[in-house]
């Protein structure tokens, strides 16, 4: 039995990883792809203290070997299932059971997809949701980006310097990001804003070849392109322990910056944690809290 | 054993006229999810020894990508008997990938 087991090996579960390994509790790390999470595909990180510049793919690295360095085992496999016992807590796996005192659910979040027919077919073949992983395939072609967050304004930005021309689809006319990505995306010339409007159906081949959008009065238009890139949101992965934990109606779990969940024993670190602000250091710094709040209660049960 | 490096000149030989079924890696230095499946897949290399891993550079290789139409990286292909069996796009937790490579 562990003292600690950690389900999630991003920034926030691996934080936890180094907080709980120094408190000098025994910690088992479940990680179902690679560590580092979702950092592993921004190129490169400029709002963390003190790294000016750093690339995703190093951070994780560097924090997964300051984990292992503590101590912290970490495994590859997919958590499934969490069940509270008396004494400890198991958590499932396809082949394996661990037990542990406490557990910390850092699983993070998953692309929101768009929910159209043939949507996942077509992942890699026109359909993306990374514009900086697959932008550089779409040299001199013709794209879309939807949404209207951060995530799709910078994802249009760094696709006008590649493609031929840019649409950014938008269900409603002003956006919820950054002001200044907005004003830089105005001065793009191969750039075209489609308001108020949804991607309603993906018309393809063997690949994506055309975009059906539907605007807010049923007017009905195709686009032609190569690829669509989909930038709708982040959907949080606590659905294997909803059984157990309580989530609020967005999937997250709602705890407070204590992160306890309703749960004795189970604590919530980074981006599936109901919150106002997800970034890199907000998921280190609920990772360090949760690992806290565990190894308090590891050390009285 | 280990990863053998492929370009156009050599993929004829390497992958479509291999013995061995083939696990064709496409990556890229900037794509930070390659370079998190990249020791996955060494030691997978290791406990799969009925196939040939093979590992093409799509910004060196971009006439091999566009002809396999590959349009989104990691882009794992297996190839049989110089025919593509299965394919598999992003990240992938390594029990998938064994069961990519099981399945063939």
């Amino acid at each position: 039995m562990y003292d600690i087991i950690i389900i999630g090996a991003g920034p926030a579960g691996l934080t936890a990883a180094i907080y709980a390994r120094r408190a000098a509790k025994t910690v088992l790390v479940l990680e179902a792809a690679s560590c580092g999470g979702q950092i592993i595909n921004t190129p490169d990180i400029e709002n963390y203290p003190v790294a000016m510049h750093i690339s995703g793919f190093e951070f994780a690295n560097k924090l997964s070997e300051q984990a292992k360095a503590l101590g912290a085992e970490i495994k590859f496999e997919k958590a499934l299932e969490i069940c509270d016992g008396d004494s400890e807590k198991t958590v499932k796996t396809r082949k394996n059971s661990y037990s542990a005192k406490a557990v910390i659910l850092a699983t993070g979040s998953e692309n929101r997809r768009l929910g159209l027919e043939n949507e996942d077919k077509l992942v890699g073949r026109g359909i993306s949701y990374c514009a900086t992983c697959d932008g550089a395939f779409y040299k001199n072609k013709t794209v879309a980006v939807v949404g209207g967050g951060n995530t799709a304004l910078e994802d249009a930005l760094y696709l006008t310097d590649l493609a031929e021309k840019v649409y950014l689809i938008h269900r409603r006319d002003e956006f919820r990001g950054e002001e200044a990505t907005v004003a830089q995306l105005r001065q793009k010339e191969n750039l075209s804003f489609v308001y108020n409007s949804r991607v309603t159906k993906l018309n393809a081949g063997k690949r994506l070849e055309s975009i059906e959008v539907t605007d807010k009065d049923g007017n009905v238009s195709t686009i032609e392109l190569n690829g669509l890139f989909v930038a709708v949101g982040r959907i949080p992965e606590n659905q294997n322990f909803a059984q157990l934990v309580t989530l609020d109606e967005g999937g997250y779990i709602p705890a407070g910056e204590d992160c306890h969940t309703n749960v004795p024993g189970i604590f919530v670190a980074g981006d599936n944690r109901a919150k106002a602000v997800r970034q890199l250091v907000t998921a280190t710094a609920d990772g360090a809290v949760a690992a806290t709040e565990a190894v308090k209660y590891a050390s009285s049960h | 054993m280990a990863f053998i490096t492929v370009t156009k000149d050599t993929f004829e030989n390497e992958v479509l006229k291999s013995d061995k079924p083939v696990l064709a890696d496409f990556n890229a230095d900037w794509c930070g999810p390659c370079q998190m499946l990249k020791p996955i897949l060494e030691e997978l290399s290791e406990s799969y020894e009925g196939y040939k891993f093979v590992s093409i550079n799509i910004d060196d290789e971009d006439e091999l990508a566009e002809e396999y139409d590959v349009a989104s990286i990691p882009c794992l292909v297996i190839f049989k008997d110089g025919a593509e069996t299965e394919r598999s796009i992003g990240m992938k937790p390594r029990e998938a990938l064994e069961e990519l490579l099981e399945g063939n």
